[in-house]
């Protein structure tokens, strides 16, 4: 890259990355950057850091400004205004366009095709006018040090094209050796994100070319938490994601509770692992993502790059767990836990616990008035931690015998019951 | 062959006319099954709330209670993918080699109900009947972790008398999870609810699945919602003859 004319910069953290992105911005005295549809820079928050240091940072890609127009935050890798309907895309559009630059058309409509259009004048305003350009990177190859985007629109390209200076905020795990790897990447990225055989826009550029492009490129770098994650031997196949979202549009709890509820830039499945990766563990928030998964596999199932989500999510939830083995006053879970463990240690320990249990069931049995369809007896709503399984779900009542108990009796079922 | 019954836990105390529907489908199939009374739980329930060092007795306790069968076969597509996939894992982290090699010898001879009978006895038609209308939900663990493909259905449409009906959205996790249906309840409601409605939408008297742990979260909806449908394990059903009818709807 330094040899192409790039000038390189290693970032340690967020606060290194952006602090080097501000430097460059008023080293060049601008007061605005486009931004090119990046993971990246959300994850660093970059829009913040220039926010502080005055500066404007325009999001170009369609979704991503519906969002930053909303003053809302991305709930999907690929579709970060998945959550929004075209009826509250034209509102945000009438509401905050003229603020910040080409206001939307009085005649603004919903329909998509109009949207679009208006978009479309709203971000050629500050393709044109912007001197400076921030992006990120889906991919970096090592041999010839060429940086590669992969969008839909175009906007990107402008970005990448029209300004005078471009810094590139790449992750170090996007490094590939050689355009042979590039290949095979590029084939399944498009596949597995859009279902598209082919990506519509793909730019790639290689340090500075005279006369062409930006005069002026920084590549920064960017561990944040990936040298952690390498490091951890189970989790660090997380680092072979190519935010495909494929986990996310398969993944039954992401549909049901949105990006939004993963509190962090990269939600769904991947986020669930890739989180506390980076983060390690301490952060409530963070320690619940490997819970919020009922493991049932598909996102695995669907992952271009095998990585093996479900055993990460096990993996993180013993970390977790370990991180609070020393608790002065441990978790009523991890009591349970204890308690489980030692009842299934041995047979007879469990036999005891199945007694008591049975005792349960007689007493549901006698007094519960709900059955089950074929008539078995039921609890219906029960109070204390039983609300959590009975507030919408109906319990079968314990039998009154287990079957180890039915076994002793019976001798294996030999002689009559 | 020696051929052990692991119960599980949850079938042992909750669910016990399943494991005893096993045994009489098994016997009837001329397999003698022995219930090895040491066992207790393959640990799935620790491993997968993070719980590794909690689950070191249950393994050991199942490679002490299983060693010397030649297969251990489970009604639960979720404890025999723990015993495949899991026990090695807690018994690493145990720290004992000889746990290591005892799990080694267990883990691959444990089967699920349908793999075991497709696989190893190698039949499909077990002499089954059951006159009903009746949907499948193949469980995510037996789906994915297993890989045990169409062998219960195979099994299913060899019943006689038996109406098989497609359940729509089949393969998608009914929000069951093991501790995910209490520490996110409401996430795991709103999936089971799907999962009974397309239940719902196949007017089938009967839903089937080969995971007791599964029905329980999906028939507490379905019972809750009065919807007259009833769920029942694979193995019930097929234990079910002509002349044995165990259970009346």
């Amino acid at each position: 890259m330094t040899a192409r004319g790039a000038v390189v910069h290693w970032a340690r953290d967020a606060a290194d990355a952006n602090r080097v992105i501000v430097d460059v911005a008023r080293t060049h005295a601008v007061d605005e950057v486009v931004k090119v549809k990046s993971m990246v820079t959300q994850e660093i928050d970059l829009n913040g850091a220039l926010a502080d240091a005055g500066i404007a940072a325009w999001e170009t890609d369609l979704a991503e400004l519906i969002v930053q127009l909303g003053d809302d935050l991305p709930s999907h890798i690929l579709v970060p205004a998945i959550h929004r309907n075209r009826a509250e895309i034209r509102e945000i559009f009438l509401r905050r366009m003229h603020e910040v630059g080409r206001p939307a058309p009085t005649e603004l409509t919903d329909e998509p095709v109009v949207l679009a259009a208006a978009a479309r004048e709203h971000l050629r305003e500050k393709f044109l006018r912007a001197r400076m350009a921030v992006s990120g990177a889906n991919f970096a190859v090592a041999d010839t040090g060429t940086l590669v985007v992969v969008e839909s629109e175009g906007n990107g390209r402008m970005c990448l094209t029209l300004p005078e200076v471009l810094v590139s905020v790449v992750g170090i795990e996007k490094v590939v050796p050689t355009f042979a790897e590039l290949d095979s990447l590029l084939r399944l990225l498009p596949r597995s994100s859009t279902g598209e055989r082919m990506n519509p826009y793909t730019s790639m550029w290689t340090g500075v070319t005279p006369g062409d492009g930006p005069q002026e490129v920084h590549v920064v770098l960017l561990d944040n938490g990936r040298t952690r994650a390498l490091a951890d031997e189970v989790g660090r196949q997380a680092l072979r994601c190519i935010r495909c979202s494929a986990c996310l549009n398969v993944c039954p709890v992401y549909e049901r509770v949105g990006g939004h509820a993963y509190g962090s830039v990269y939600p769904g499945p991947i986020g669930a692992i890739l989180n506390p990766l980076l983060k390690g563990t301490g952060d409530p928030q963070t320690d619940s993502l490997p819970y919020a998964s009922s493991l049932c596999g598909a996102c695995f199932e669907v992952c271009p790059v095998r990585i093996d989500i479900p055993e990460v999510l096990v993996h993180l939830r013993t970390q977790v767990v370990d991180a609070r083995r020393d608790d002065s006053v441990p978790k009523p879970e991890a009591v349970a836990m204890r308690a489980a463990g030692y009842a299934f240690g041995n047979a007879r320990r469990l036999r005891w616990a199945e007694r008591v249990s049975g005792l349960a069931g007689r007493a549901l049995t006698r007094f519960g008035r709900s059955r089950l369809p074929g008539g078995r007896a039921a609890a219906g709503r029960l109070p204390g931690p039983g609300a959590a399984w009975t507030g919408a779900r109906d319990l079968p009542a314990p039998p009154r015998e287990s079957f180890r108990a039915w076994w002793r009796r019976t001798k294996g079922g030999r002689v009559d019951e | 062959m020696r051929v052990a019954l692991m119960a599980t836990c949850v079938n042992d105390a909750m669910f016990p006319e399943t494991p005893k529907a096993v045994l009489r489908l098994l016997r009837r199939l001329g397999i003698d099954v022995d219930f090895p009374e040491a066992q207790t739980c393959c640990g799935q329930p620790m491993v997968n709330t993070g719980y590794l060092d909690e689950a070191v007795p249950a393994v050991r306790t199942y490679v002490d209670a299983f060693a010397g069968y030649d297969a251990i076969v489970t009604p639960s597509g979720s404890c025999a993918g723990s015993a495949r996939h899991q026990h090695t894992l807690v018994a690493r982290r145990s720290g004992d080699p000889a746990l290591e090699r005892a799990v080694e010898q267990t883990s691959p001879r444990t089967y699920e109900l349908s793999e075991f009978l497709v696989d190893v006895v190698g039949v499909a038609d077990v002499g089954a009947y059951f006159p009903h209308r009746v949907t499948y939900h193949p469980t995510c663990h037996s789906l994915r972790m297993l890989g045990v493909g169409d062998r219960p259905y195979q099994l299913l449409r060899a019943v006689r008398g038996l109406t098989l009906v497609d359940l729509p959205a089949a393969s998608e996790c009914c929000g069951f999870g093991g501790t995910f249906a209490m520490k996110n309840a409401d996430t795991s409601v709103a999936m089971g609810a799907d999962k009974a409605r397309h239940v719902r939408d196949t007017s089938a008297e009967v839903l089937v699945a080969g995971d007791n742990s599964c029905l329980m979260h999906i028939g507490g909806l379905l019972s809750r919602e009065r919807s007259g449908v009833r769920v029942m394990h694979l193995a019930e059903i097929l234990a079910q003859t002509e002349d044995e009818p165990a259970v009346r709807i």
